[in-house]
């Protein structure tokens, strides 16, 4: 899935001689936890988190002073050089991003020009998504010998029975790294049949598992 | 305690029917009536011939270019494609001629269950053939081409005004219903199910609880696989008794799916007939506290015709008669009819004697999860008893 296909291309931006006062403003209005900094041609120069606003704002125990601190132009406490990505770069990569570099949100630029934000919510919600759970289904989980070729094979089986697959996720078998677990959720509240021809395929279907065997 | 009940049948209820090796088979309605029939506790008197809803009924909770599409399948006259988009002609609810029909059938006897508590010739009625409970607005789903509850609520709201609450007891999450009154406050849902992580449709995760105006009134209990009689019947009964006071309906409908059991081919569920028995008994005392005794009570899922829903359907009957569950040994001549076609050894008991399913291993793990979760489903609940009452 690509950057573009998830991004929200309605962002709020500030500019450098934007006030903390703003910003703080904004991130309370719009729900929201993240401020690209951006000048006259929309390129990027900054980010500002909730979190750098916080810490830049009085106290609440220090009630009745006046917050001279909010007046102070954002670009005193922005985050500097920012990292972006391309609309046809990978969430995957994002992901990575995100985890490498303990952030929870970046800014996705055109020619240096500012088209659309990412942030950890959007990538939670393309995870969902991807493991298929947000539309009606059943989910079976299949063991088989970690070697190519083998998933062609076993959605053949499902490709037998009129029934839709939604996803496909395949996982390391743990206890033992010769073997894999794909994960197929399909589109139907019967998946015995589905199951039957797995099994007379010759693969071990490790769920559903009928009540009172081990778990 | 001896009510008076009546009991929806028609012979027509198997004319809904998929295809000969489908798991939804109407037979299992035919087998709980001659069930009841040689226990002595089912009378012609009590039977209620049902009504065909109308089209403008079936309106009221499904769209009119589905409800044509449905027609056209009926008579063979939907292409493949067509189909697809309604989710007809799938391996769960494939095409049938006559679908329209009888789909409209199961409908109007759920409608004549409740016109017939609700103008007060009984205190409570039961239609074995309804309980289609995945039907959309515009799509087949889950074995159900017409959702009869969410027609049947519709059809309570607007003749009737009366405040329903649905209560869900089928393995399956009450998806249809629950999204048909999701932004609606004056029907409360209620659905205890096998947590959607791996079974159909996946949804009815505890934070389900509803939308605008409807917000607070929707209730979810995603139960673990493999739950047991203990903490089912634990969880299902604090859950509805806070429920039922928070909301205080005018009108109960259950719907009473059985396919919770240890022996249902489709769940993982590990229950045995100790819930069926309950499960009625509790909507039973709560429809007489807070309704006037109203309830209408449906059929549902139960995909083990011969040895689990006979038995487990009987027994809501027998509640709603005299609230005392069948005890002992099943009718010989039932036993001895049915034995003949049966593939399967029927039982002999009313109860599934101790040890009939394996131990299983994690039962102290699913009990404390499942206790959290009916935490987590009666939060809100819980939250207004804690602050507001304080004041």
């Amino acid at each position: 899935m690509l950057v573009e296909e998830v991004m929200k291309t309605d962002v709020i931006t500030l500019t450098a001689k934007d006030t903390i006062e703003t910003a703080l403003k904004l991130l309370h209005e719009h729900h929201i936890r993240h401020l690209p900094i951006v000048d006259e041609e929309k390129r990027v120069i900054g980010i500002v988190s909730d979190r750098d606003v916080r810490d830049a704002s009085p106290s609440i125990f220090e009630k009745g002073t006046s917050p001279e601190e909010l007046k102070n132009p954002i670009e005193s406490i922005m985050t500097y050089p920012v990292t972006t990505v391309h609309p046809l770069d990978f969430v995957e990569e994002v992901a990575s991003i995100f985890y490498e570099q303990e952030i929870a949100c970046v800014p996705v630029t055109r020619n240096d020009i500012l088209v659309g934000i990412i942030t950890e919510k959007d990538m939670l919600y393309t995870l969902i998504q991807l493991t298929g759970t947000h539309v009606q289904s059943s989910q079976i989980e299949v063991k088989v010998i970690n070697k190519p070729g083998i998933l062609p094979q076993v959605t053949q089986v499902f490709g037998k029975r009129k029934v839709n697959i939604s996803s496909v996720l395949i996982y390391p078998y743990k206890p033992d790294p010769k073997y894999k677990i794909i994960v197929v959720r399909i589109q139907t509240m019967n998946p015995l049949p589905t199951i039957e021809d797995l099994k007379s395929a010759g693969y071990e279907v490790l769920w559903p598992k009928m009540p009172g065997m081990q778990s | 305690m001896s009510c008076h009940a009546g009991f929806v049948f028609s012979d027509k209820f198997t004319t809904y029917r998929f295809r000969d090796d489908h798991p939804f088979n109407q037979m299992r309605v035919i087998l709980t009536k001659e069930l009841l029939e040689n226990s002595q506790a089912l009378l012609d008197t009590h039977l209620i011939s049902p009504r065909y809803a109308t089209e403008d009924e079936l309106a009221l909770a499904h769209s009119k270019t589905y409800l044509q599409a449905v027609q056209k399948a009926s008579k063979g006259m939907l292409s493949e494609e067509e189909g697809m988009e309604f989710g007809i002609g799938t391996e769960d609810t494939p095409m049938f001629e006559g679908m329209h029909e009888a789909s409209k059938l199961l409908v109007g006897s759920t409608l004549s269950a409740i016109d017939a508590v609700l103008e007060g010739h009984v205190q409570h009625a039961l239609n074995l053939g309804g309980g289609l409970h995945h039907g959309f607005e515009r799509k087949a789903s889950g074995f159900c081409i017409y959702n009869d509850g969410a027609v049947g609520i519709k059809y309570i709201r607007k003749k009737y005004d009366y405040k329903v609450l649905y209560v869900d007891t089928d393995a399956h999450h009450g998806d249809g219903v629950q999204w048909a009154f999701y932004d609606d406050p004056n029907v409360c849902t209620f659905s205890i199910h096998e947590t959607g992580r791996y079974l159909f449709p996946g949804t009815g995760n505890v934070n389900e609880r509803g939308l605008k105006e409807g917000y607070g009134y929707s209730f979810n209990l995603p139960i673990d696989a493999f739950t047991e009689d203990g903490s089912f019947l634990h969880v299902y009964e604090s859950a509805l008794r806070e429920v039922v006071e928070f909301f205080k309906p005018d009108v109960i409908v259950t719907q009473n799916g059985a396919d919770a059991h240890f022996l249902d081919p489709l769940t993982h569920l590990s229950s045995t007939m100790k819930i069926y028995e309950r499960i009625p008994q509790v909507a039973h005392e709560l429809a007489h506290k807070y309704c006037d005794g109203r309830w209408i009570a449906l059929g549902g899922g139960g995909y083990d015709i011969w040895r689990v829903v006979p038995r487990a359907w009987s027994q809501i009957w027998k509640i709603m008669l005299d609230d005392t569950p069948f005890e002992g040994n099943l009718p010989e001549n039932w036993l001895e009819k049915w034995q003949k076609e049966s593939p399967v050894p029927l039982p002999e008991y009313w109860h599934d004697p101790d040890g009939s399913y394996k131990p299983i291993p994690r039962r102290k793990e699913i009990e404390e999860k499942n206790e959290k979760i009916l935490e987590k489903s009666l939060q809100l609940i819980l939250n207004q008893k804690r602050f507001n009452n304080s004041f």
